[in-house]
């Protein structure tokens, strides 16, 4: 958690919201002064994958040896026995323990674990911490960002839909540049998808998760360092809304399709082999499609988030005329691909949440089987 | 898979369902919901006033043919008449010169009869003028002839010559 000099290159251009924010000073630890270069950008780069109990913007290490952190805290909400309600300042970015009614709280690796009054962590042999996790609600910073999200997006197109109402059917401002985005998930991903009678149902849910997928990954490639869609509980969340709207608007035909794939055209005894083999293998795709879903979401997002901050952080360990500004090219080639990747993985999952609905929502004309009775 | 399962925070897994669920209802209610009304009454709206066009281009059409129609009958019509008049005077001119040509014809017959019997009429006034006027010179002659005998007895002699040449 020792941010250095780098990531104020960074974090620049979160610099105008410094003023808004309040800064913490800690003592640099001695020990801490000769690690490696390496390991640091290393460990940089893993806690910022991670979601985080306070918004830091950035930091940087004073002459004297002072860590200051520009940001905000974020309020810690813990369910331990009771709920337990405090600012995450307590912890001064894991340097402290946050002692409330009676209980001592550590963040360590990001992670607020139960310890004693000295904070004591106990590893197992794996060097995995063994302290009690209290169950954490926090409003961390990824929750923010959801937040922040979610009301842009209802500032964005609550004011398309108002546009519309004034402006007599024609979007006006930013809604130029979303409807014609509105229009291509209706006309080419809803409609081809799952078909001309059903699609209007699924388009509320395709529409919103196309846009906070899209929306949090650019925020992602914003130098505020998030990182919420390469988070797994978030790609869970979403995939299994994804699971649960598949299967509660299934019709009889899908499940029918799941546990009796041939139906009528078949004898009772030539099913036996399809309910070895056959129904299993359908029953684990119900689970892989949405599987899927949010391990291709939040592999892309972390292996992008990965790759543009080594590159970045290969910067620092080049320190040449040379290494650096090739880093540099390399990290802007990378980031402008990431840009296509945000919007890419946002269709995709809209995509595939759509293909989906269409096979559950689908109902088959029984021409096929009529004249397989013949 | 096990850094996975350590990753999975359940407390950022509640609020992102809790968050996006109260999301989807807000955006379903107050955005998604008016946008695709709009958007659909708009392309209701297109698809009507295309329709409109079409039937007005038809209802040209219609409209076009249907002077069309009328013009060509018009001009048909015209037609005939001309035709018609051309006939009638056809006829009128055949008719005009069957009559002259009889009137002639009649009034050269009418000319001729009259010439014929004028001339009948002139040959007989001729006739009968020689006759008189034969008769005359023949009495002047007489008269003169039979004035002394001698004279009288030649022509007896003349005469009777004649009858015997003959």
């Amino acid at each position: 958690m020792r941010k250095t000099f780098f990531t104020r290159f960074l974090l620049i251009g979160a610099l105008f919201l410094g003023q808004f924010t309040f800064a913490s000073e800690t003592k640099e630890d001695a020990n801490e002064q000769g690690k490696d270069l390496k390991t640091e950008i290393k460990e940089y780069i893993s806690h910022h994958l991670q979601d985080a109990h306070d918004f830091s913007l950035f930091s940087y290490t004073k002459e004297n040896g002072e860590h200051k952190y520009v940001g905000f805290p974020l309020p810690v909400i813990l369910w331990d026995n009771g709920l337990k309600v405090f600012s995450s300042s307590k912890f001064h970015h894991g340097e402290t323990l946050a002692e409330v009614d009676g209980n001592y709280y550590k963040l360590y690796h990001s992670k607020i674990y139960k310890t004693d009054a000295e904070g004591t962590i106990n590893y197992d042999e794996e060097h995995h911490a063994t302290n009690v996790k209290p169950l954490d609600f926090s409003i961390t910073k990824n929750v923010v960002m959801i937040i922040v999200t979610g009301l842009l997006m209802l500032w964005l197109f609550t004011s398309l839909a108002r546009s519309y109402a004034k402006n007599n059917g024609v979007p006006t401002g930013a809604g130029r540049f979303f409807e014609p985005i509105v229009l291509y998930i209706r006309d080419d991903i809803a409609r081809p998808n799952i078909g001309e009678k059903r699609y209007r149902k699924y388009m509320p849910f395709l529409l919103t998760i196309f846009f906070f997928i899209w929306f949090l990954n650019m925020f992602g490639l914003t130098p505020l360092g998030i990182n919420v869609t390469g988070n797994i509980a978030i790609t869970v969340s979403l995939a299994i809304m994804t699971f649960l709207i598949t299967n509660f608007t299934g019709t009889k035909d899908y499940w029918m399709h799941q546990f009796d794939p041939l139906g009528k055209s078949l004898p009772w005894y030539g099913k036996i082999p399809l309910y070895i083999i056959l129904v299993p293998i359908e029953l684990l795709g119900l689970i892989i499609k949405p599987f899927s879903l949010l391990i291709r979401l939040y592999a892309n997002m972390q292996a992008g988030h990965i790759v543009l901050m080594s590159l970045i952080g290969l910067m620092f360990i080049f320190k040449s005329w040379l290494g650096s500004p090739l880093s540099f090219g390399l990290a802007f080639a990378i980031s402008l691909i990431e840009v296509l990747v945000a919007l890419l993985q946002a269709y995709i999952f809209t995509m595939l949440s759509a293909l989906y609905f269409g096979f559950a929502s689908e109902e088959h004309e029984h021409e096929h089987e009529a004249e397989a009775a013949h | 898979m096990a850094k996975l399962i350590e990753e999975f925070s359940v407390g950022l897994f509640f609020w992102q369902t809790l968050l996006f669920g109260l999301l989807l209802f807000l955006m379903w209610k107050f955005a998604w919901k008016p946008i695709l009304k709009a958007v659909n009454d708009r392309e209701d709206g297109i698809k009507d006033a295309l329709a409109a066009a079409e039937d007005a281009k038809k209802e040209m059409q219609n409209v076009t043919a249907d002077s069309e129609k009328l013009l060509k009958e018009a001009r048909g019509e015209r037609e005939a008449m001309l035709k018609e008049a051309r006939e009638i005077k056809d006829k009128i001119v055949s008719d005009a010169k069957e009559q002259a040509q009889v009137e002639g014809d009649k009034l050269v017959k009418q000319a001729q009869a009259t010439i014929e019997s004028e001339k009948k009429a002139a040959v007989a006034e001729i006739k009968a003028q020689v006759a008189n006027l034969s008769v005359e010179i023949a009495e002047k002659v007489i008269k003169e002839e039979l004035s002394d005998k001698k004279k009288q007895l030649k022509l007896v002699d003349d005469m009777l010559g004649d009858i015997k040449l003959n």
